[in-house]
C-alpha cells in the first residue's frame, strides 16, 4: 500500500482531474477534455472510469464496482482489487453501503441516492462521431447546438428498422442544452438518468471527462411519432421473480432453453434474500 | 424592390496573392446570377467568401434576411450564419460526395436539414424526403439506399434535394455540372432551370462552362485574375462581350 | 414606344489587334402604337445588328435606344429581363429551347413568366398551335424533334402567347406554306389592331407591303466607305 500514492495517482495528477469534474458539473453534459493518464491496465478496460474514481475516492469512501450489472467479473473484480490495494478503501457489493459506484454499462437498479457518486466507463464520448468523424466539426456542433444530426442517426434506425434499433448507448440531451452518449447503457436504464446521485463520466482513451449534476433534466432523442421506450425482455427474472429489472438472457443447453436473470447481480441477491422467487430458483441452478 | 443580396467591395488575398478583389453586385429575388472565368480566375475564391465558407478580407456581404432585413453576413455571429446555411441559403458542390453523407441513405440526407431545423415527426420528414425524390427525378424506391449505390448524376441530383428541402431562397453552386457526363449534364441543367423558376429561387453559379450559364443565368460576371472584368445580361455579354477577355473566352468554345 | 435616337453601334475585336468595326452610326428611328416598321437593305448593311441593339442583346456604343421609356443602353440587366418579359417580344428565325419540355409547356412559357392563371396560358397556347397547324398529337411532345417548318411555327405561336406592346419579328414568314404564312400575316395585324408597335424584317416583299406601314433602310445608317 505504502509503494502508491493513495488510489495510485499523483496529487497534481487527481487535483487536474477534480477540476475537469467540476467544469463538467458546471456544464452539465459538456465534453471537459483533461490528460489522462496511463493505466496499468489497456484501454477499453475502463481507464477513463477508474481515473476519475481515482480523483473522487477519499479513505472513507467505499467502492463498489460492476461490469455489466455484475460484480463478479474480471473487470468488476480487477478494478476492485486495484482500488483495495492502491487505496486501501473498503469494497462491497450490496448497492446501498457504496458511497462511490464505478459502472461499465448499467445503472443499478436500486434507486441512488444524494450521498453516492456513479461514475461511467465511457468508450467513445462524442454522440455524433459515427455520422461526422471530424471532432473539429462535431465541436462546433455542441458549441452551436446543431444536432439535427443526432437525430438523422435514429431516422437512419427507423428506415432500416422499422422502429429506433439503438438499444445502448441511446443518446439524450442533458439540461435542455448539451446532447450526451451516456456511455453503453442499455436505454432500459435511461430513465434513471435523471437521480439524485452524482454522475460521472470518464473517457480514458479519449481523453475526456462530463458529468451530470443530480436532479439535472435528461431527455431521450426521440421523434414524435415513434417516442422513446425503455425496452427490457418481455419476461420476469427466472432466479428472483421480478418482473421490472433489466434482464440478461442466458442460454441452458443445446435444446435452446434459455433462462432471463436480473443482470444487476447485487438486486438479483437481495431479492432473493427477501425470499421472492422465480420460475427457476427450486432449481438451485444458479 | 430590395435586392436580395448586396455584395460590396469584397476582397480576399491570400498572402500577396489576390484571390478576389473589388467585387461589389447587387442581386435581386428571382435572379440567376452565373460567374464564369479560367482555373484560378477567383471566382471560387469568391464564391466561398459569399457563402461564409471563406471570410473575406474586406467588404460587404448583405443578405436580407426573413426577420431582420438586411444584414451583413460576414459580421453576423456564427451561428446565425450557419442556421442561414440550413435554411435560406443552399451549396451545391461540384462534388456531390463534399455535398452528401455518403453513409447516410438518400431520405436520411434529404432529412437532414428539416431535423437540423426542428422536424421531429419521423412520417412526415420521410414523405417529404419521398417527394423531392420525385422532384429531381429519383425513383422513389432508393429512398433508403445510400449514395454510394448511385451514379453521379443521381448524387447529384440528390444533392440538389438535400438542398432545396428547407426551401432556400439563394443558392450558391460551384460548377454543379462539373465532371457529369454531357447527357447527364443537360438532364441537370434541365432540371436546376426548372427549380430555380417553380420555386423563384435566386441563384450564383460559378462554373467555366458557358453552355451552363447561358442556359440558366440571366446575368453573367467574368472574372481574371481576381477582378471582374466584364459584367451584363447572360446573352449580351456572350454575343457582343466587349472585355478583350471575354471575348478570347467566347471565341475558344469549340462549337458543335 | 419605340425610339432610337443616333445610335452608333461598333465591335472592337481585342484579340485582333484591337481593330474597330463601326458596324452602324446615327441611327435614329421611332415606333408609335400601332405601327409596323419593316427595315430595309442589302445583306450585312446591319438590319439583325439594329433588331439585337433594340433587344439588348447588342450594346448600343452610343445613342439611345427607347423601349417604353426604359433606356436599354443604359438599363440594368435585370431591368432588360423584366421589358422582355413584359413588354418586348423577340420571334427569332430559330427555336432555342431547352430539351425535354412539352410544346404547349414552350408556348405558354412566356404568359407563365408574367404569373397568368396556367389553365389561361394553357388554353391560349393550345389555341396559338392550332390556328398554326401544329396537330395535337405533337403539343406534348419537345419541339426539339420537329421538322424546320414546325419549329418555326411553334416558335412564332411562343412569340405571340403575350400581347407584347413591342415586338421584333425577324423574318417571320420565312418558309411557311401559304396557309400558315396568313396565318402569321393575320396574327401580326391582330397585334397592331391592338396597339403593338412591331419593327420587323421581311425578305418577303408581299407580306412585307401588306402588313408595314413604312420602311426604313438601314443603309442609312451604315457608317461611309472610310471605315
Amino acid at each position: 500500500m505504502n509503494e502508491y500514492n493513495f488510489a495510485y495517482l499523483d496529487e497534481q495528477t487527481k487535483r487536474m482531474i477534480r477540476r475537469a469534474i467540476l467544469k463538467g458539473l458546471a456544464v452539465p453534459g459538456y465534453q471537459v477534455p483533461f490528460a489522462s493518464r496511463e493505466m496499468p491496465m489497456p484501454y477499453g478496460w475502463g481507464t477513463g472510469g477508474v481515473q476519475v474514481s481515482a480523483a473522487t475516492l477519499t479513505p472513507d469512501d467505499t467502492f463498489k464496482v460492476i461490469d455489466q450489472g455484475a460484480d463478479d467479473t474480471t473487470n468488476a473484480v480487477s478494478i476492485r482489487k486495484f482500488f483495495e490495494n492502491t487505496a486501501g478503501v473498503e469494497t462491497t457489493e450490496e448497492t446501498e453501503k457504496a458511497t462511490v459506484i464505478q459502472t461499465r454499462h448499467r445503472i443499478p437498479e436500486a434507486k441512488l441516492t444524494g450521498d453516492q457518486i456513479i461514475v461511467y466507463q465511457v468508450p467513445i464520448p462524442e454522440p455524433l462521431r459515427f455520422l461526422e468523424p471530424r471532432e473539429t466539426e462535431t465541436r462546433k456542433m455542441h458549441s452551436l447546438e446543431e444536432y439535427g444530426l443526432m437525430h438523422v442517426k435514429l431516422y437512419e434506425d427507423i428506415s432500416q428498422h422499422g422502429a429506433i434499433s439503438t438499444s445502448y448507448a441511446y443518446p439524450v440531451k442533458v439540461s435542455e442544452r448539451y446532447v450526451m452518449d451516456p456511455s453503453p447503457i442499455p436505454k432500459f436504464d435511461n430513465p434513471k438518468l435523471e437521480m439524485d446521485a452524482i454522475q460521472l463520466f470518464g473517457a480514458g482513451r479519449e481523453q475526456r471527462i462530463y458529468a451530470v449534476p443530480p436532479h439535472t433534466k435528461v431527455v431521450s432523442l426521440d421523434f414524435e411519432d415513434y417516442p422513446f421506450e425503455a425496452t427490457k425482455a418481455d419476461h420476469p427474472c427466472d432466479l428472483c421473480g421480478a418482473e421490472d429489472s433489466y434482464l440478461d438472457e442466458v442460454i441452458m443447453d443445446d435444446a435452446g432453453n434459455r433462462m432471463f436473470v436480473c443482470s444487476d447481480t447485487d438486486f438479483c441477491r437481495s431479492r432473493r434474500a427477501q425470499g421472492h422467487e422465480g420460475r427457476l430458483s427450486k432449481e438451485g441452478a444458479v | 424592390m430590395t435586392p436580395l443580396l448586396q455584395v460590396k467591395g469584397i476582397q480576399k488575398l491570400y498572402g500577396a496573392r489576390i484571390g478576389c478583389t473589388g467585387v461589389s453586385f447587387d442581386l435581386y429575388p428571382g435572379e440567376v446570377m452565373g460567374i464564369v472565368g479560367e482555373s484560378g480566375s477567383g471566382k471560387s475564391t469568391l464564391l466561398n467568401c459569399l457563402a461564409g465558407h471563406l471570410v473575406p478580407d474586406g467588404g460587404q456581404v448583405i443578405f436580407d434576411t426573413r426577420s431582420d432585413g438586411p444584414v451583413d453576413t460576414v459580421t453576423m455571429s456564427e451561428p446565425e450564419r450557419r442556421m442561414l446555411g440550413r435554411t435560406d441559403w443552399a451549396f451545391v458542390h461540384q462534388h456531390a460526395r463534399d455535398g452528401l453523407r455518403m453513409s447516410v441513405s438518400a431520405g436520411g440526407n434529404i432529412g437532414e436539414r428539416l431535423m437540423a431545423v426542428g422536424d421531429r415527426h419521423y412520417g412526415q420528414i420521410r414523405d417529404r424526403a419521398i417527394d423531392w425524390l420525385g422532384r429531381v427525378e429519383i425513383d422513389d424506391a432508393r429512398v433508403d439506399d445510400r449514395p454510394t449505390a448511385f451514379s453521379g448524376g443521381m448524387q447529384q441530383r440528390l444533392q440538389i434535394a438535400r438542398n432545396l428541402v428547407t426551401g432556400p431562397r439563394l443558392v450558391f453552386m460551384d460548377e454543379p455540372t462539373g465532371g457529369l457526363d454531357v447527357s447527364v449534364q443537360a438532364r441537370l441543367l434541365d432540371l436546376l432551370r426548372g427549380l430555380v423558376r417553380e420555386m423563384g429561387l435566386s441563384a450564383i453559379i460559378v462554373t467555366h462552362d458557358l453552355a451552363v450559364v447561358r442556359l440558366l443565368a440571366d446575368r453573367l460576371m467574368v472574372m481574371k485574375d481576381g477582378h471582374v472584368v466584364e459584367a451584363g445580361l447572360t446573352d449580351q455579354v456572350l454575343d457582343d462581350p466587349q472585355h478583350a477577355y471575354t471575348q478570347l473566352l467566347v471565341s475558344s468554345v469549340l462549337q458543335v | 414606344m419605340i425610339e432610337l435616337k443616333d445610335v452608333s453601334k461598333s465591335f472592337t475585336l481585342h484579340n485582333q489587334g484591337g481593330a474597330v468595326i463601326p458596324v452602324m452610326t446615327g441611327a435614329s428611328l421611332q415606333v408609335a402604337p400601332g405601327e409596323c416598321v419593316a427595315l430595309t437593305g442589302a445583306s450585312g448593311a446591319g438590319k439583325s445588328t439594329l433588331m439585337r441593339v433594340i433587344y439588348g442583346n447588342y450594346l448600343a456604343a452610343s445613342g439611345q435606344v427607347l423601349v417604353g421609356g426604359l433606356d436599354v443602353a443604359q438599363a440594368e440587366p435585370r431591368e432588360i429581363l423584366a421589358l422582355r418579359r413584359e413588354t418586348l417580344g423577340y420571334v427569332s428565325q430559330f427555336l432555342r429551347v431547352v430539351p425535354r419540355v412539352p410544346t404547349l409547356d414552350v408556348v405558354a412559357e412566356p404568359l407563365l413568366a408574367i404569373g397568368c392563371d396556367r389553365q389561361v396560358a394553357m388554353d391560349k397556347a393550345a389555341g396559338l398551335l392550332a390556328r398554326l397547324n401544329i396537330p395535337e398529337r405533337l403539343w406534348s411532345l419537345s419541339p426539339t424533334t420537329f421538322s424546320g417548318g414546325e419549329q418555326q411555327r411553334v416558335n412564332i405561336a411562343r412569340g405571340f402567347a403575350h400581347d407584347y406592346p413591342a415586338m421584333l419579328l425577324d423574318e417571320p414568314t420565312a418558309s411557311l406554306d401559304a396557309q400558315n404564312r396568313e396565318t402569321v400575316l393575320s396574327l401580326i395585324e391582330e397585334a397592331k389592331a391592338r396597339g403593338a408597335a412591331i419593327v420587323g424584317i421581311f425578305h418577303d416583299v408581299g407580306a412585307r407591303d401588306q402588313v408595314c406601314d413604312r420602311e426604313i433602310n438601314v443603309s442609312d445608317f451604315t457608317p461611309g466607305v472610310a471605315a
